[in-house]
């Protein structure tokens, strides 16, 4: 029978739930590196015991940690990240020239077909990878040197880089989102990159249709379907069907279409999930009530999903890397909340059921699906 | 022989179990002290200091002999008490919450 495997980054520590592809009784496995804050855990398609963990603290800076035994061991690896040549200025939240300073790892991407090669997002925004196993750690400076680096800005969080698809389909094909700076895409491994912003529109910039600038929260595809992205953006739920070139707003009769996370079920394309956040001041749900949205025709027209969350006095967060899905036949749908709970729904949404409930304030969920 | 204390976790990340005793060649200084240190400990690289300005990292602190070294000179001479391993070398989370 399959199992699943759950990787939780939180504020203190790194934790791997279990279970079996029933998925109603879980292993609790953790803390590792207690104390620290995990930013992201994700582990290789090509050899799921080959995990990468992005491990940070405030005093003692970058930790990569490794595993490759799923977790049950790990050990420290790479953790020099020094940006390509003279590194120069993006603006600052004023508006000022600021230099790119490294801070950290927020998102680690394995390579589909490689475990030995990985790619990092960090802040200050850009994008590295190692092809070593994490050992050693080279910028791809064709991003942050393709014209518009200099105007990115910070987000609230931070100038990060959050999210890294590949396209199952060609390798060298990779999306990427910068909060805040916008979606990128790559054709050609990550030698030339292009804005694919085209279709934004966001209040808080000078420019509210400019090219770069837009505060993207995460995009998500279908990897079926890989020029379908889904996009949540600091304000607006978003679709492109043409990789990036144009994008459409597909909000429709969301309560509110600010929040951090979407998905994409794991056998229907056309099936997208949100968590509505209520604004960028309140970061909770509005009304107090914890509630997945998910659409079945691919955006505009979206249902509630409750059972099992609460729908009073619930002012938790879903921060932006911290909705996964597994791939079992009834599609498993996980998220973690500032609040210290992972909730996991078995039959792709109707029904809901926390995994743990008092963790430290989750930063990232990722879900592996295992023979 | 210099005794180092490091704060628990980063101790926890080297795996060490107590203080650190290490052999320092030539002058004992803050910077020969860390590389030593990093020599030994290699996932110890990047905790204390930057690795490439080698600066040290904001919230790290140096102490010894009840004084605080770290705004000395990284090349500064450490306490004789600390080249005589009767003080430890002391590297210290500022207190900053969390």
């Amino acid at each position: 029978m399959s199992k699943v495997r759950v990787l939780v980054g939180t504020r203190k520590g790194a934790f791997v739930l279990e279970s079996d592809g029933k998925r109603e009784r879980w292993d609790i496995n953790g803390p590792h590196f207690a104390g620290w804050e995990i930013y992201h855990v994700k582990g290789s398609p090509a050899d799921p015991n080959r995990l990468y963990a992005s491990q940070f603290s405030g005093w003692s800076g970058q930790v990569v940690q490794r595993s490759d035994d799923g977790g049950k061991t790990w050990n420290p690896v790479g953790n020099k990240f020094v940006y390509d040549g003279v590194a120069g200025t993006h603006q600052w939240y004023d508006g000022t020239p600021h230099p790119w300073e490294f801070k950290r790892v927020w998102h680690f991407e394995p390579s589909l077909n490689d475990p030995d090669h990985v790619y990092a997002g960090i802040e200050d925004a850009a994008m590295f990878q190692s092809t070593d196993a994490g050992q050693n750690w080279q910028e791809m400076p064709g991003l942050r040197r393709h014209g518009s680096g200099p105007h990115w800005q910070p987000g609230a969080g931070g100038m990060c880089l959050h999210t890294i698809l590949i396209d199952p389909t060609d390798p060298k094909r990779i999306f990427i989102a910068i909060s805040s700076a916008g979606a990128f895409r790559t054709d050609d491994g990550g030698e030339t990159w292009r804005p694919i912003n085209h279709g934004l529109h966001s209040q808080y910039i000078p420019d509210p249709d400019a090219e770069v600038g837009h505060c993207v929260h995460r995009i998500a595809l279908h990897r079926s379907r890989p020029n379908v992205l889904f996009m949540q953006k600091h304000w607006d739920v978003m679709r492109t069907d043409d990789a990036g070139d144009s994008w459409k707003e597909i909000s429709g009769n969301l309560p509110t279409d600010f929040g951090f996370v979407i998905d994409v079920h794991a056998h229907e394309p056309e099936t997208v999930y949100v968590v509505p956040i209520k604004s960028d001041a309140e970061h909770y749900p509005p009304e107090g009530k914890l509630r997945v949205y998910r659409s079945r025709s691919g955006g505009n027209e979206w249902e509630p999903l409750t059972k099992g969350l609460p729908q009073s006095d619930c002012y938790v967060n879903v921060l932006r890397d911290a909705m996964a899905i597994d791939s079992l036949d009834a599609c498993g749908v996980y998220f973690g909340t500032t609040g210290g709970q992972v909730y996991a729904s078995a039959d792709a949404g109707d029904n809901w059921a926390p995994i743990v409930r008092d963790l430290p304030a989750v930063l990232s969920v990722e879900v592996q699906t295992l023979p | 022989m210099i005794r180092v204390q490091l704060p628990g976790h980063l101790r926890t990340l080297a795996k060490i179990d107590g203080e650190v005793k290490l052999e320092v060649d030539g002058p004992v200084t803050q910077r020969s002290v860390l590389d030593a240190l990093e020599a030994r400990y290699p996932m110890l690289r990047g905790t204390l200091r930057d690795q490439v300005t080698q600066q040290r990292r904001a919230f790290v602190r140096f102490f010894a002999c009840e004084q605080d070294l770290s705004h000395e000179s990284p090349d500064a001479p450490l306490p004789d008490a600390v080249v005589t391993a009767v003080e430890p070398f002391l590297v210290v989370g500022a207190i900053a919450g969390g």
